[in-house]
């Protein structure tokens, strides 16, 4: 326990969904280091490319031909916003990865706008990650990373790159963007790996 | 790249409100004893825990105010009405009492004070305060590099540090400070009140362009001005953000 601040009680919640240090909000914060990029997806391309260099690339009506999920997540923002119950419509990466030929052990997703995350390549299989393109029945705005971000809600959202362009599948791990500026590697909000050594 | 500013691990500090000063009807600068701190980059923030004596505690992230300074930090809090954390700071927090952060955080959106290049920032409301941090550490490295703010808030008493900014550009050393008031303007102000708009801003293709150019503001603001500087001409890559959710607690 912190050392206490005389008068601060604070407001209790019985909520156990929330990981520490976070607290609720009910509207959707936008966190992003610089501009709003604008892709239309008539140019937007998905390139995976695996640790041996082949690629496999989709445009957006391949994409958005692949089987997609509804999905109601938890998301969890470094900044230490929660939001709760949040509905996504995308594609997983399981679907995206089926074919693909790899013994690689790590991903780094890379966007439109240059910002880049890295994750473990474990970490967006069986169900944990997905293409995301809708956001509670809408086609995903530009600000929240649309046309198409990656969702990955059990890490803390700068993980869930906006704009996503394309991962690399990795036999080595290369730290991202906010991973080389003093955040934490992995990203765990159970865990509260918000920064280096956390 | 300023990474290096964060090695290691981000310990707990456990630090001493040494003043607190109002800055308007809504906010308050906290000046904290640290004695481990070591400094920051101007641009950086700190995350502060408050702990209630059955052992609850509330966490959440402010921009730090001050030049980089060691064993000392200052803060600018604004008070959000029905916030967790902002109300006992700017109520309740009095000199004296203890003060748990850690940091500082962030190496992106910091101003290189080695950098000679000319610096454009655009501040919405209490996104000032970061911005604030840099136009202190100018002075404080001795830097000449041009500065210019533009100030976009709600009405003349809704402005953080509005005397200092006066002083510091009557030193006329580099440092242009413009007004955009959103709601209420002072008698006699040229422009009738309004959001920020293109004829505000610089031109990107300048015969000396910025730089850097540094937005920070509530998220529909940066939103707004990014796109606004992009109009103007000034490089995608050369514009670093910051955005405070209407939720900031």
């Amino acid at each position: 326990m912190g050392i206490v601040s005389p008068g601060f009680h604070g407001r209790r919640r019985g909520d156990q969904k929330l990981p520490p240090g976070q607290y609720l909000v009910t509207d959707f914060p936008v966190l992003s280091a610089g501009p709003t990029p604008r892709v239309d997806t008539g140019s937007w391309r998905f390139r995976l490319k695996t640790e041996t260099g082949q690629v496999r690339e989709w445009n957006w009506a391949e994409f958005r031909a692949l089987p997609d999920d509804d999905i109601t997540v938890d998301i969890h923002c470094v900044t230490k916003w929660s939001k709760l119950t949040t509905h996504w419509r995308g594609v997983s990466l399981d679907v995206l990865l089926a074919e693909a030929d790899t013994s690689a052990q790590f991903v780094l997703a890379h966007s439109y706008g240059g910002y880049t995350t890295n994750l473990p390549l474990a970490d967006v299989r069986d169900g944990q990650a997905w293409i995301a393109f809708e956001y509670e029945g809408q086609p995903l705005t530009a600000e929240h990373g649309g046309p198409a971000r990656l969702l990955v809600p059990h890490l803390y959202f700068w993980k869930s790159a906006k704009w996503v362009q394309g991962i690399d599948l990795r036999d080595k791990d290369q730290p991202g963007f906010w991973e080389s500026l003093g955040y934490n590697n992995y990203g765990d909000p159970w865990r509260e790996q918000r920064y280096w050594g956390d | 790249m300023a990474g290096a500013a964060v090695l290691g691990r981000l310990s707990w500090q456990d630090g001493t409100v040494r003043d607190i000063r109002k800055e308007t009807e809504a906010a308050v600068s906290i000046a904290i004893d640290l004695p481990n701190w070591a400094g920051h980059l101007p641009g950086q923030h700190v995350d502060i825990r408050l702990t209630a004596d059955d052992g609850y505690s509330a966490e959440r992230s402010y921009s730090i105010a001050s030049a980089p300074e060691p064993g000392r930090v200052e803060l600018t809090v604004q008070r959000l009405e029905d916030g967790e954390v902002s109300p006992y700071l700017t109520g309740t927090l009095r000199p004296g009492y203890p003060f748990e952060l850690r940091g500082p955080i962030g190496g992106w959106f910091v101003w290189e004070q080695a950098s000679p290049g000319p610096v454009l920032l655009v501040a919405g409301g209490s996104g000032i305060v970061p911005l604030m941090s840099m136009i202190r550490s100018r002075e404080a490295a001795g830097s000449h590099a041009p500065f210019q703010l533009l100030y976009s808030v709600r009405s003349p008493a809704d402005a953080l540090y509005a005397a200092e900014l006066a002083e510091r550009q009557r030193r006329a050393d580099g440092l242009r400070i413009d007004y955009v008031y959103t709601r209420t303007a002072p008698a006699g102000w040229p422009r009738p009140p309004g959001r920020l708009g293109a004829a505000e801003l610089p031109r990107g293709d300048a015969t000396s362009p910025p730089s850097a150019v540094f937005v920070c503001g509530p998220t529909g603001f940066v939103e707004a001005a990014a796109n606004l500087l992009i109009q103007a001409g000034h490089r995608p890559a050369a514009i670093k953000t910051e955005r405070f959710g209407p939720s900031g607690g």
